[in-house]
């Protein structure tokens, strides 16, 4: 014979039982709604849907130390900052690919952000200019012509009609901090980046960088990442041929 | 009292005469070749990693110090940005080369990337000698004979059989420095089959590119002590 107190101690453990099984339903269910909400608002698909379009990218070469143009078919945004940082994406996903000509790691994900601003009046900025380069006769490149390449199929457009664009490359530390070392190979990233975004938005004609938000003196010990570098103007070719 | 006077007054003139003509003449401006090598990072600043787990500050230095070496031998007064393991930062570089007004002045770096050697002279536009120059734009004045300078270093370079890369960048220290400025950057050297034939820490190698290098500056300082 079972005792009546431990009857009804039994049904009310029964009770709370079921009581604690239904709020965790209950609350499972608001945690799923939750997350198909968020789901929801992720913008995740405006890359995607963006049409294709031709963007050259000027893809750096260590072993004769050129910058060439390539081009590639992206979908690419409208908003002129979000494309800015797209191609430069496609650009470092080139260097972060094995077997990279100019290997770098990091890929898309080291550019954070461009910002685009109004072109400022400046004294100290540098022709961000390789000019040319000569190895034993073999190869010259010039990179102020190479930025000029026009895309085809792009819309035509004087740069010198619109209003010029200082872009700031906001990299992550990582990638700075990975750079391999050396003049030759910071020089080529950092042109690159400058021709790239030029050949694409020719309003941009001055670049300067910033690393994880930050101004940084070196970007793995040699380019100056203080500097404003100029896109559009070039010391001409003949001036580095002694 | 008089003639007494006099003789003393010529005595010493005729000394004061003997002894400036004692003393050495100092040279003319243009005749004083001063070479400053500039070895590059240092102290905290290790540079790259090189192959073989060198730093590249120690690197530069040895070659610095060879090339210092060759020049001493050949009677060239060199000025260099440092003899150890410290720290020197761009400012300081530039302002040791500034204040040695050489005639000459090679930074010098290592790179495990590329092959061959790398010349780089300042990207800044040419522009006419100022009283007082902006630092930061101050090798203006002078990038017409930094390119001279980087044709002669492309020659005996060439002659010595390496594979030479010129280009022009915006480098701190070579942009504020009042001479002929050339930044030598060493990688391997590679055949036309992108092969390696010479590490960095080939000895023969380092020899052979600061003897190439000690022979440009040579060249240069017949061309600089010409009219």
């Amino acid at each position: 014979m079972i005792p009546r107190h431990q009857i009804i101690l039994f049904a009310l453990l029964l009770v709370a039982s079921l009581a604690m099984g239904a709020t965790l339903w209950h609350l499972r269910e608001r945690a799923h709604q939750r997350l198909l909400a968020g789901q929801d608002s992720a913008p995740t698909s405006a890359p995607a849907v963006a049409p294709a379009e031709p963007a050259a990218l000027l893809v750096a070469n260590d072993s004769d130390g050129s910058i060439l143009t390539q081009l590639h078919s992206l979908p690419l945004p409208a908003d002129p900052e979000a494309r800015a940082r797209a191609v430069l994406g496609k650009l470092l996903d080139l260097y972060a690919a094995p077997g990279a000509a100019h290997p770098v790691s990091g890929g898309a994900s080291s550019v954070t952000q461009v910002f685009l601003l109004p072109a400022p009046e400046i004294a100290g900025a540098v022709p961000a200019a390789v000019n040319s380069k000569n190895k034993n006769s073999r190869t010259v490149v010039i990179l102020s012509r190479e930025s000029r390449a026009r895309i085809p199929g792009a819309p035509l457009q004087d740069a010198r009609q619109a209003e010029p664009l200082l872009a700031v490359v906001n990299l992550t530390r990582s990638f700075a901090d990975n750079h391999p070392s050396g003049i030759e190979t910071e020089m080529l990233t950092v042109l690159s980046i400058c021709g790239t975004l030029h050949a694409n938005l020719p309003r941009i004609t001055q670049v300067r960088f910033l690393v994880a938000g930050q101004q940084r003196a070196t970007l793995a010990g040699h380019a100056d990442l203080t500097r404003t570098y100029l896109t559009g103007d070039a010391v001409p070719s003949d001036r580095a041929h002694p | 009292m008089s003639v007494r006077c006099a003789i003393w007054s010529l005595f010493a003139a005729s000394y004061m005469a003997l002894a400036a003509l004692a003393q050495p003449v100092p040279p003319a401006p243009h005749a004083r070749f001063v070479v400053v090598l500039d070895a590059a990072h240092g102290g905290d600043d290790t540079g790259g990693r090189l192959a073989n787990g060198q730093l590249e500050k120690s690197f530069t230095l040895a070659i610095s110090v060879r090339l210092r070496s060759l020049l001493a031998a050949r009677g060239i007064q060199v000025v260099t940005t440092r003899d150890s393991d410290v720290a020197v930062d761009p400012v300081k570089r530039a302002e040791i080369a500034n204040h040695a007004q050489a005639l000459a002045c090679l930074s010098l770096h290592a790179t495990e990337s590329g092959s061959g050697i790398y010349l780089f002279t300042s990207s800044l536009p040419p522009a006419a000698p100022a009283r007082f120059p902006a630092w930061r734009t101050a090798q203006s004045a002078w990038v017409t004979r930094s390119l001279k300078l980087t044709g002669v270093l492309n020659s005996a370079l060439l002659n010595a059989g390496m594979s030479v890369t010129m280009a022009r960048f915006s480098l701190p220290a070579m942009d504020s420095m009042t001479c002929p400025a050339v930044t030598v950057e060493i990688a391997p050297e590679q055949n036309a089959g992108h092969e390696t034939t010479a590490e960095l820490s080939d000895k023969d190698y380092q020899a052979r590119v600061a003897a190439a290098l000690a022979a440009a500056l040579l060249e240069w300082r017949t061309e600089a002590r010409q009219p």
